[in-house]
């Protein structure tokens, strides 16, 4: 019967081991796949694959940067001499206009007559610049390929532009999103924490049983509301609000968005502080208002302090919440991706692009790879500030 | 008991039956996903032995999808890009093409806005940043503030290029998750400029008549004036599918394609055929 005891016991201590161990590899694989998925982007080119831009043999031009491609197909840039070339106009081809100059005929039903149809016309046009498939080039081609710079990590975080599916090169800067996520998260926590550990104290100690009774299950349902909810909630209510109290031009702010998250952020915080708040011993609380303190003074100097470490976990568990958060914001910010100078203005934030965008990027391209980078990104954000916190916290205790 | 077993052999029965039926999978455009879904229902009404899967998720994921073997029909908002088109050749797979209807894209402004007709220029300069105010068109003096879909639309890409001449928009663009949510901020903002397809103009929202002549003629969107093609912001909805299936999917597509189906194109709010 003994032995029989023994071999479930170490039966039990095995599956206790095996899932810690399951967890732990999977938040290891999860990275691993972040990382894998998302440093693809760098040191490669930001043409598609397999894509190529050439010109005529005659032209001058032999390496571009990725704005000057960006600005000729944008039609920015109209004249060769602009980009070190001659004085001759710049005509644009990319394989969406191959119907334009040929029929289906003339290129055949299986692309058949494509290469030699595209060495006649950079013959025929020598200020063309084409933009397509580089298998689909003739040998013996009237024309050079254009060098196009690699994308690099400093022109990806600090770059302000974010083009993801324009033709032929896309900009992936993310600097807008980064600083557009951080102000919301910020906004954020501004006004939840303050907000949500208010209500936590008054709920722990200072309300009597029967509100106490009513609010806990309140903003325990908060919690339980799906993000789109919040986020139509801020469309229809909180954004029209935000353009009249402030007379905006447009109401989908960085503003509207901190509002949002912080109210999302609450229940979290407040439920969490609270819990930790009332785990403070009776005995304590029973000896400093013995001692003649006043409920007040028991509250701060003693309830508090013991129930430091809980409320930092509502901290990092609020900011958990509101900088990842997708739909919600995604809703109410507006999306644009400028850098915002204040909190009244639209702004773009990294989860709601990765949500909005990922459905539609083709696996493994350059814009699947670029929106993991994106996640890597937040991922380093979350673990900074989870060890800011940390270390905050330990820092304190020591005193 | 007796009722459990009973329950069993319905439930076997059931599954048996469903092993006995059609089906197919829809994929792609959110766009045409509204009228997809009607067209199925009505459609596996009447054929209890078809089932069809209906999911949008945009037309490039539709396309690829198809591509990749994981469905049946891809549901476009625009035709096939030639690298699209490249690579089903390259994979050695055929595919037919069939337009079941057209979709008119209206350009939408806010009611209080004096402004109620442009030019393809102007909506160039509009969309693109160059042009930043209302006065500039002949509106008050309000700054514009641009709505568009997500760059994972191909609404998005279909402005891009048949109303943008192929230019980027401007970074202040605000790039909104759903046709639903563009309208309900253009209905809120004063100097707002969006577009969304025929079927979701309301009544808080003002469309604006469009000139592609440089300012000749000015049509209004409507489906009258899409059906007889003087509206230019026109775009054929199709359905893509493979050679191989085309026997499976044959009569479904042929009810789109009939008087019936095409009624309910009508109803839905898209442009029919003819």
């Amino acid at each position: 019967m003994k032995k029989f005891r023994k071999i479930f016991e170490k039966f039990i201590e095995g599956v206790l081991f095996s899932s810690s161990t399951i967890t732990s590899l999977t938040v290891i694989l999860i990275i691993v796949f972040l990382f894998r998925e998302g440093i693809g982007l760098f040191q490669s080119s930001p043409l598609e694959k397999n894509f190529v831009i050439t010109v005529s043999k005659q032209n001058p031009v032999q390496e571009l940067d990725a704005t000057q491609v960006k600005a000729i197909f944008n039609q920015d840039i109209t004249n060769w001499s602009k980009v070190g070339g001659a004085n001759d106009s710049i005509i644009l081809f990319t394989t969406s206009d191959i119907a334009t100059y040929y029929t289906e005929e003339e290129i055949g039903a299986n692309f058949e007559f494509l290469p030699k149809k595209l060495n006649d016309f950079i013959v025929s046009h020598p200020g063309a610049i084409m933009y397509v498939s580089g298998k689909s080039l003739p040998p013996g081609f009237n024309g050079h390929k254009i060098k196009v710079k690699d994308i690099t990590v400093s022109n990806f975080i600090f770059g302000k532009q974010w083009y993801p599916t324009s033709d032929p090169i896309p900009s992936f800067g993310i600097w807008p999103m980064i600083i557009g996520t951080l102000m919301v998260t910020l906004g954020a926590l501004l006004f939840a924490i303050p907000l949500g550990i208010a209500t936590a104290i008054f709920m722990a100690e200072v309300a009597d049983i029967r509100i106490r009774n009513i609010l806990k299950p309140v903003v325990e349902l908060l919690s339980g509301i799906p993000s789109v909810v919040f986020g139509f909630f801020g469309l229809i209510v909180i954004v029209p609000l935000i353009q009249q109290m402030f007379h905006l031009i447009v109401g989908e702010t960085v503003l509207a968005g901190s509002l949002v998250l912080g109210i999302m952020a609450l229940p979290t915080i407040i439920t969490i502080t609270e819990d930790s708040l009332r785990t403070t011993p009776q005995a304590l609380k029973e000896a400093s208002l013995a001692l003649g303190a006043t409920r007040w003074q028991t509250l701060v100097r003693v309830v508090i302090p013991y129930a430091k470490s809980g409320i930092s976990t509502a901290i990092i568990l609020g900011i958990g919440r509101a900088i990842g958060e997708t739909m919600a914001v995604l809703m109410v910010t507006g999306n644009a991706s400028n850098i915002p100078h204040s909190f009244l203005v639209p702004t773009r934030t990294i989860p709601a692009t990765i949500a909005a965008e990922l459905g539609e990027a083709p696996y493994g391209g350059l814009h699947f790879k670029a929106l993991f980078a994106l996640g890597i990104v937040l991922f380093l954000f979350t673990i900074i500030i989870n060890f800011t916190v940390e270390f905050i916290k330990n820092s304190k205790q020591r005193t | 008991m007796k009722k459990l077993i009973l329950m069993a052999l319905i439930a076997m029965m059931a599954t048996y039956s469903q092993a006995q039926k059609v089906g197919f999978k829809i994929k792609g455009s959110d766009t045409v996903l509204p009228l997809t879904q009607k067209e199925a229902e009505v459609y596996m009404k009447k054929n209890p032995n078809t089932s069809i899967m209906v999911t949008g998720g945009g037309s490039g994921v539709g396309i690829s999808a198809l591509q990749s073997g994981t469905t049946d029909i891809a549901q476009s908002s625009r035709s096939l890009k030639m690298d699209e088109k490249m690579k089903l050749n390259d994979a050695g797979k055929a595919f037919k093409e069939t337009i079941i209807a057209y979709d008119a894209l209206a350009i939408i402004v806010n009611p209080a806005n004096k402004v109620s007709k442009l030019t393809r220029e102007q909506l160039e300069g509009i969309f693109t940043g160059k042009i930043t105010n209302w006065k500039e068109v002949g509106g008050d003096d309000n700054k514009i503030v641009v709505y568009s879909r997500e760059t994972s639309s191909g609404t998005y890409d279909f402005v891009k290029e048949h109303v943008m001449n192929k230019k980027n928009y401007a970074t202040s663009a605000l790039l909104m998750p759903a046709t639903g949510a563009i309208v309900q901020s253009v209905s809120q903002t004063k100097g707002a400029i969006g577009y969304v397809g025929l079927a979701y103009i309301e009544k808080t929202v003002k469309a604006i008549e469009v000139s592609y002549d440089k300012g000749k003629t000015y049509v209004a969107p409507s489906i009258a004036n899409a059906k007889n093609k003087t509206y230019p912001i026109t775009r054929p909805l199709y359905y893509y599918y493979l050679t191989s299936t085309e026997k499976t999917i044959s009569p479904y597509v042929k009810f789109i394609l009939s008087a019936e189906g095409q009624k309910i194109v009508l109803d839905e709010g898209y442009v029919p055929l003819n």
